[in-house]
């Protein structure tokens, strides 16, 4: 079929009409809010905040009710069943399994990422080719997981022995003597190369905020310690790891949250299947593509659970750190 | 024979901290490595971050018949090159991906997503920062809390919502969206604003906070309104911030799979590259010709936002997660 681009034509149209309907009204509104002689505060600050708090309240707040209150129901969300869906995530081992595999993630992804993201950032500070060194691990940050997922994929890519392999990570095992596997296919491995996947992604974000938090270091606190006789060992234990300390936390934790919500790697790596899926990418094959509201909805609730820990101790640091500035 | 110690540092200048490039920690403990050994490191990771997408990028222009037989590794061996893989994915037929038409889904979801998230984002942090009104910390505690919201919790009830309405006891109160054709990439606009506000607030609302008290003072004195303020005042001086936010949400919009799935259905009048591309790589994992070159058509638009605006992602990253 011959491709013509008059097809394409409505989208854009439409999206013209939509931002400028958009520009269109917020204009508007902000003319109108400045006609009222008396201009009261209260009334400007309802315009001003109302678009903001339609969208949250309609799509944020509601919904956290809605979904809670849908994991205590069957399975189309008519009949009541208490906690069955949660006694169900807690029982089967297929999702008990998905739960260990999220567990795997949260202990390996969020600690290796940061830790590489510190070792490159130490190693590269202040090098010649510091901008472009950084530009390359960074440079991921701004592929999607899909596309990531696509690259590691053909790394892992599998040829029969008898034909030559054109995936890297095959290759090298055939150079070093070893037979060609479907790696994505063994179990627990399989789960450790999608973890893989998103160290090379977030790795990038930990250098970049950690190297700027290595250069906030006082250059008279560096010049101290080396008069007192501190060796690069000491100089890394005793003046970067506690100076960047909070920033290294304040990352661990952000990627963290990042890596409970992982859903895009194991989609395209596995689709979830060979014993890799997680609680995001289980929630939404049950809740989705099964058609089970409740259980889906009782492990959307759970990964809120999870979340929540690690947001409050997040936000408590970010307002010390505001406070101290 | 025996290493010899380094010399003491301390007779070099005592008391007058050298201001040269050794004023870094990090920076001597890379040095005192005698350079080497750090410097081979940091090559290691170099490599393991760049070969696989060099990889690939390669074998994207290598013919298929290639691509299936030898690794991208012997390109330099035979060094054939063809746009062959790029013309198919592009505009060949439906099974060979026709990705023109997911890419100008992608633009037409990513760009006005954007938008919105920034113009609702910015009147409301500048309400929260400058205009009084009582419970007005409460309430933007509680818009910082929503951040904590995974966007997991939201989909089932927002996608009822798009496609049944909103009924209270029986009586309906809203009708159902039922948006066909080019109208229904309004869905997926109205979803991934939502996901994206609490933090584009937030961020913004750091940024406006800080403007000086004085210039609103001098505004109002002179009689303008807050509609006057913030357009002829904020908007102009919160500009970087806007751009960094910006640069965020389209990525974020851009390489989203998950609300992308749900909200258009998978469906190719509106699903966007990525989601397509999950559905080659799932369908069609061995067909590397395609996925190669595909792959690239999704990842071109941001890594040219990402190459040409480095300096404001940074920037909006640290202000996100460092400063908070």
């Amino acid at each position: 079929m011959e491709y013509s681009f008059l097809y394409e034509l409505p989208k854009i149209v439409w999206m013209l009409i939509g931002i400028a309907a958009f520009l269109g009204v917020i204009g508007l509104m902000l003319v109108l809010v400045d006609v009222p002689r008396t201009r009261r505060d209260r009334w400007q600050a309802s315009l001003f905040l109302a678009p903001a708090l339609l969208l949250l309240l309609g799509g944020l707040v509601y919904p956290v009710l809605r979904t809670t209150m849908l994991s205590l129901y069957d399975r189309s969300g008519d009949e009541f069943v208490g906690l069955a869906n949660y006694v169900w995530m807690f029982q089967r081992p297929e999702i008990l399994l998905v739960l260990r595999n999220t567990l795997l993630w949260v202990v390996f992804a969020p600690a290796l990422a940061t830790a590489i993201g510190l070792l490159y950032a130490v190693l590269i500070d202040r090098s010649r080719f510091e901008s472009v060194a950084k530009s390359l691990v960074f440079m991921p940050m701004a592929i999607s997981f899909v596309g990531a997922s696509i690259i590691w994929r053909f790394v892992f890519a599998y040829r029969p022995a008898d034909q030559e392999q054109y995936g890297l990570f095959n290759q090298i095992v055939v150079w070093l003597g070893g037979e060609p596997r479907l790696w994505l296919l063994e179990q627990p491995l399989n789960t450790f190369l999608l973890i893989l996947v998103l160290i090379w992604v977030q790795a990038g974000f930990a250098m970049v905020v950690l190297s700027a938090s290595i250069k906030a270091i006082p250059a008279e606190m560096v010049e101290a310690a080396r008069i007192d006789g501190a060796g690069p060992w000491q100089l890394f234990t005793r003046i970067t790891l506690p100076s960047v300390w909070p920033t290294l936390l304040v990352v661990l934790i952000t990627i963290t949250v990042q890596t409970l919500k992982v859903f895009d790697i194991v989609r395209t790596m596995t689709g979830g299947n060979y014993g890799t899926s997680v609680i995001a990418n289980e929630m939404y094959s049950q809740a989705f593509q099964q058609g089970q509201l409740g259980q889906g909805s009782a492990l959307a609730v759970f990964l809120f659970v999870l979340v929540i820990p690690l947001v409050v101790v997040q936000i408590r640091r970010n307002r010390k750190a505001r406070e101290l500035v | 024979m025996t290493t010899t110690p380094t010399p003491p540092v301390v007779a070099e200048a005592p008391g007058r901290p050298s201001r040269r490039a050794e004023g870094s920690a990090a920076g001597r403990v890379r040095r005192r490595l005698s350079g080497s050994a750090a410097g081979i490191a940091a090559l290691v990771i170099a490599v393991l971050w760049t070969v696989p997408t060099a990889g690939l990028l390669i074998s994207s222009f290598r013919p298929a018949e290639e691509i299936r037989t030898t690794g991208w590794w012997t390109f330099l061996a035979s060094p054939e090159v063809t746009l062959a893989n790029y013309r198919d994915v592009l505009f060949g037929s439906g099974s060979d991906g026709q990705l023109i038409t997911y890419f100008v889904n992608s633009l037409v979801i990513t760009l006005p997503s954007t938008v919105f998230v920034l113009g609702v984002g910015a009147l409301a942090a500048y309400a929260l920062a400058w205009i009084d009104f009582r419970g007005r910390d409460w309430l933007f505690l509680g818009i910082f809390a929503l951040q904590i919201v995974p966007l997991q919790m939201s989909l089932v009830p927002l996608l009822r919502f798009f496609s049944q309405g909103v009924s209270v006891g029986g009586a309906q109160i809203l009708p159902a969206w039922e948006l066909t054709g080019a109208m229904a990439f309004t869905n997926v606009w109205v979803a991934h604003t939502i996901f994206g506000l609490p933090l584009g607030i937030f961020l913004l609302h750091n940024f406006v906070s800080q403007l000086p008290k004085s210039l609103f003072e001098a505004a109002r004195v002179d009689g303008a309104g807050h509609g006057r303020v913030f357009t002829r005042i904020v908007l102009p001086l919160i500009a970087p911030a806007l751009v960094s936010l910006g640069i965020f949400q389209f990525l974020w919009v851009w390489n989203d799979l998950l609300v992308a799935l749900i909200f258009t259905g998978g469906d190719s009048a509106t699903a966007p590259l990525t989601v397509r591309l999950a559905e080659m790589a799932g369908t069609r994992g061995e067909s590397w010709h395609r996925l190669t070159a595909g792959a690239f058509v999704s990842m071109i638009v941001p890594l040219v936002v990402f190459f040409l605006l480095q300096r404001y992602f940074v920037r909006g990253l640290l202000a996100g997660s460092v400063k908070g």
